[in-house]
């Protein structure tokens, strides 16, 4: 059987040879696999023209050292299997140096095992902690870890003396991630859990979560989804006239949220990246030049407000375009390079990765907003 | 006989050298996937165009193998060979038994069934947490072994995956033109006349359910095994519509109409990528216009077309079925 | 919160749910009861309802009341065209190529729909305010009145269409045996054509009413499509009250699901249900044991 699959190959390397000597000296190729379209496009559209003005803006300021960056970028519609078929393309066919992506936590744990025997570095926009826990040599991440918003969310109950949450979180991917670190750090906190339930993500009424919720000791609620449901879920809890403060995740950080939501919106609380208030934060703040450039930029590009998950893809294509700054542009070249970025102020947070470290943020990259007025404020 | 031989001989042929041609590109990854969704369309071929039974669920009993080998092999540290037969046979048990109230419904009552068990085993893929991983899915299963060759490349998966859907259609074609197979006919035109000939169509119904849901497990535990990474979204709703949607386009009671399905489908979106997002109108479309041209599917279209090409003459098309 | 209450309160959640699976699951079964087809791109109608008023409310700037008969008039003509280009030139397939083609169509409306307007979810503003209203410890909110009221009025429009006018009459004729109603000078085609046209309005309409209350976008169709069509089965594929019904227990059966036993598992509760009903009654809840339709 080895035989042959020795002849085979050789005889297709032959064949591919005269193929595939298209790529032009030069250029540097990135590849981006992100979910434009189906559920997550909530993702992956920003970050496809987030990742798509980065580049063309590195090209007019002059390339990475000279070279003209490209960028391929694929759909992967949310799904697993096109995500691995997708990175094998970007990998064999287009010969990316690094892959920006995927979108969702599923798709990059599908992805991963691919990237790995090839030895391509790839930076995943997902948030799923096990990502990079344990560390893979060539898999790193951007966007913040559930768990540092998690702990955000319970810093700030115990300021305010809460320990009896309810915790409402969406069956996919992003919720059952969220809901995982609930339940992993409520102890540590000193948090008591005495309501653990579950909305789908396509559900349209929530009152029946909410009835139960209201019936309980809870002093506090934690919503963890992405839109429509957490609007849904504060519409209806508006009806029901539910009195305790309800805190969201940082997956409907973006005014969407506050369009969609309306009245009831006001009042929450929520960790975000510092994206939204990037105009009230600080002078001192080392993230704040980042985030106002990329605010700017994204509103003249797309005519709409950039929001913290294109952000993900941003630190992305900056993080590599920095890697092949300091390792040149080979994978293994990017992949040494990243290890040993400190101090790097993204749209994310601060970034310090190392051996040990592939995600690279602490919580701080975090900031308690709360909703006032239908815009956002930092919460007291 | 010797016809359908010559044809199998082809198509195997045809699945040997295709690795010539496409071995290192990302090609190769695509073909493992086609093969695996071969199988399945094949699987529900069986069904469908033989029996005469229509299923919108049986992407459940594909994540059924999927998950079971997944979690034998992961958790328990099974062999996966064992795994995957274990799985096989679990699965065709199942279905053997729910086949027989199921299949006891009609038209639009067995569609809804059908769909509601998928959805109810798709519920549990994603609530079932400790054992599935839920929504997050189920990482780190291993690549299959078959003494010191690791099934861990495209090129090596491909003749993998490729062998079994050979089997699968050598096993199909025979049944198909076996008495059982006949049988299966009879129940497809005329269920009474069939029962008053004597052929017990319930329990036939059951039996092909049964062997129409073990073929899928099989293509689960594989896919598990190729992709080592599991995840419930790949095995939903949407899916079995799409497995019904390669059948009814390659067309319905051919063995390797299934398979032109499987490929058309499998490979449009890498030909409409050009279209960037206009590829999901195209690939509605596309639906349609097949449908209202080709009620036969592909592998009646397709001869019909080169004959019209070909100036009424009977053309070399029928080679191609 | 006493027991009651919250009984209550999931009550009533689920009954206005159910009426808009209620909508749908008729759409479904008027054109399955004209033509024996399976409509899948029931779903992409409701979403259409309210996809289109959000266009007219925002792009064009129209008032509430004209906004919304204006876009359910549209829905039906997207009705009246997938009729005429999809399963006109098919009359004599087979009704599982009649099952894809609306599905292709389902695609098709959807992927239509992402490219005109987003990807995006979108509020619809509330038909008259969003206070609470209370009621015996349960609150409801004015749409909920609406979405009640409204299905009540296309039940019962529904059922005087096809008791008391010629059309709904030969259509019913045409439900029972499409050649005698021909013999007897029924346009059968033209039957057909309505059929999808009233399946259309009434999908919208249900998408409509619904989405102050549960927002929308493109892809909201599939799940509604879904419950809707289960509404139909559990109803034995009547036009009428047992349909209605069905989309109530569902509805309901969610709610108290969601509330009493587990709100991941909630659908699986309705399924199993769902699977128990026919494997005990072949025919629908409601259907007589003799008249199986095939």
């Amino acid at each position: 059987m080895k035989f042959r699959f020795k002849t085979l190959a050789s005889a297709a390397a032959l064949l591919l040879a005269t193929v595939s000597t298209s790529f032009a000296a030069g250029t540097i190729k990135i590849g981006g696999l992100f979910a434009v379209t189906g559920p997550p496009a909530f993702l992956g559209e920003p970050e496809r023209n987030t990742a798509k003005m980065v580049v063309d803006n590195i090209n007019k300021a002059g390339g990475i050292k000279g070279q003209k960056v490209e960028l391929v970028v694929y759909d992967t519609a949310g799904d697993a299997t096109k995500a691995v078929q997708m990175a094998t393309k970007l990998i064999k066919d287009d010969k990316v140096v690094a892959i920006i992506g995927p979108s969702t936590t599923g798709e990059t744990m599908a992805v991963i095992p691919v990237v790995e025997k090839e030895k391509i570095p790839l930076i995943s926009c997902a948030a799923g902690s096990k990502i990079t826990d344990p560390v893979k040599p060539y898999v790193f991440k951007t966007a913040q870890n559930d768990s540092l918003a998690v702990t955000k969310i319970y810093e700030y109950l115990q300021q305010h003396k809460q320990n009896k949450v309810a915790i409402l979180t969406v069956s996919d991917g992003f919720g059952a991630s969220g809901r995982e670190q609930l339940k992993a750090l409520a102890g540590k906190h000193g948090m008591q859990i005495v309501v653990d339930d579950t909305y789908g993500p396509k559900d349209t009424d929530m009152t029946s979560q909410l009835t139960k919720i209201r019936g309980s000791q809870a002093q506090a609620l934690i919503v963890w989804g992405t839109n429509p449901g957490p609007a849904v879920i504060a519409k209806n809890a508006k009806q029901l006239g539910l009195k305790m403060p309800l805190f969201m995740s940082h997956g409907v950080s973006s005014k969407k949220f506050i369009s969609l939501a309306g009245d009831a919106a006001e009042g929450i609380k929520l960790p975000s990246g510092k994206v939204i208030v990037s105009d009230v934060l600080p002078k001192n703040d080392p993230q704040k030049s980042a985030l106002l450039t990329y605010v700017k930029d994204y509103q003249s590009h797309y005519k709409v407000e950039g929001d913290h998950f294109g952000g993900h893809a941003w630190d992305g294509v900056m993080l590599v375009k920095t890697a092949i700054e300091k390792g040149g542009a080979t994978p293994e070249g990017i992949r040494n390079a990243l290890e040993g970025i400190k101090d790097f102020h993204g749209i994310g947070g601060t970034f310090n990765f190392s051996a040990n470290d592939h995600a690279g943020l602490t919580k701080d990259a975090f900031i308690m907003v709360e909703i006032r007025n239908k815009d956002w404020v930092i919460a007291k | 006989m010797k016809r359908e031989l010559i044809k199998f001989m082809l198509f195997a042929l045809c699945v040997l050298v295709a690795p010539l041609f496409f071995s290192g590109s990302y090609l190769m990854n695509v073909l493992v996937f086609v093969g695996i969704h071969t199988l399945l369309a094949v699987a529900l071929n069986l069904l469908l165009g033989y029996a005469g039974q229509i299923s919108l669920g049986h992407a459940a009993f594909f994540g059924l193998g999927a998950y079971g080998s997944g979690i034998l092999t992961t958790t328990f540290s099974w062999n996966p060979w064992l795994a995957m037969v274990t799985v096989a046979v679990i699965v065709a048990t199942m279905a053997f038994a729910i086949g027989f109230p199921i299949l006891k419904l009609k038209g639009h009552y067995l569609a809804m069934a059908t769909l509601g068990l998928g959805i109810i085993i798709f519920i549990v893929f994603n609530e079932w947490v400790d054992v599935t991983g839920g929504p997050s899915g189920f990482p780190g299963i291993p690549n299959l072994e078959l003494g010191t060759l690791v099934f861990d490349s495209d090129l090596k998966n491909y003749y993998l995956v490729w062998s079994f859907v050979l089997g699968c259609v050598l096993l199909s074609v025979n049944l198909a033109n076996s008495r059982i197979g006949r049988a299966f006919r009879a129940i497809h035109d005329a269920e009474t006349a069939a029962r008053v000939m004597g052929v017990n169509a319930r329990l036939l119904k059951v039996q092909v359910f049964a062997l129409s849901a073990m073929i899928c497990a099989i293509a689960g535990s594989l896919y598990a095994h190729v992709m080592t990474f599991i995840a419930p979204p790949s095995f939903g709703f949407n899916i079995s519509v799409e497995l019904l949607t390669m059948v009814v386009i390659g067309g319905l009671g051919s063995i390797y109409g299934s398979f032109l399905g499987a490929l058309l489908l499998t490979m449009l979106p890498e030909f409409l990528r050009f279209m960037h997002d206009y590829d999901i109108v195209f690939y509605g479309g596309l639906l349609m216009v097949m449908t209202i041209f080709m009620p036969g599917g592909l592998v009646r279209g397709i001869p019909e077309l080169f004959r019209k090409l070909a100036g009424l003459k009977k053309g070399k098309g029928d080679a191609h079925a | 919160m006493e027991l009651s209450h919250q009984l209550l309160q999931y009550l009533l959640s689920g009954l206005s749910t159910g009426a808009i699976y209620a909508l749908i699951g008729i759409g479904f079964s008027i054109i399955y009861n004209a033509t024996g087809i399976i409509n899948f791109a029931q779903g992409e109608f409701v979403m259409l309802g309210g996809m289109m008023t959000l266009f007219l409310l925002e792009a064009l700037h129209l008032p509430l009341w004209a906004a919304v008969p204006l876009a359910v008039c549209i829905v039906t003509l997207v009705g009246l065209g997938f009729e005429r280009l999809a399963i006109r030139p098919l009359r004599n397939a087979s009704p599982i190529s009649l099952v894809i083609i609306t599905i292709g169509g389902a695609i098709l409306i959807r992927g239509l729909a992402m490219l005109i307007w987003d990807k995006d979810t979108h509020a619809i503003p509330p038909f008259s305010g969003d206070e609470p209203i209370m009621l015996a410890g349960a609150t409801l909110l004015p749409q909920h009145l609406w979405i009640l009221g409204i299905t009540v009025v296309l039940i019962s429009l529904n059922k005087w269409f096809f008791n008391h006018t010629i059309s709904g009459k030969a259509m019913r004729a045409c439900s029972y045996n499409p050649r005698a109603a021909g013999l007897v000078g029924v346009d059968v085609r033209r039957m057909v054509l309505l059929s999808f046209m009233i399946s259309a309005a009434m999908g919208s309409l249900a998408g409509i009413i619904v989405a102050p209350l549960t927002m929308t976008a493109y892809d909201v169709g599939i799940m509604l499509g879904l419950k809707g069509f289960c509404a139909a089965i559990i109803g034995g594929m009547s036009s009428g009250l047992s349909t209605v019904i069905g989309g109530l227990i569902l509805g309901v059966l969610e709610s108290m699901g969601a509330g009493l036993i587990s709100s991941g598992y909630k659908d699986a509760i309705a399924f199993i249900i769902l699977l128990l009903i026919l494997f005990i009654r072949p025919q629908g809840l409601f259907g007589k044991p003799e008249s199986e339709r095939v």
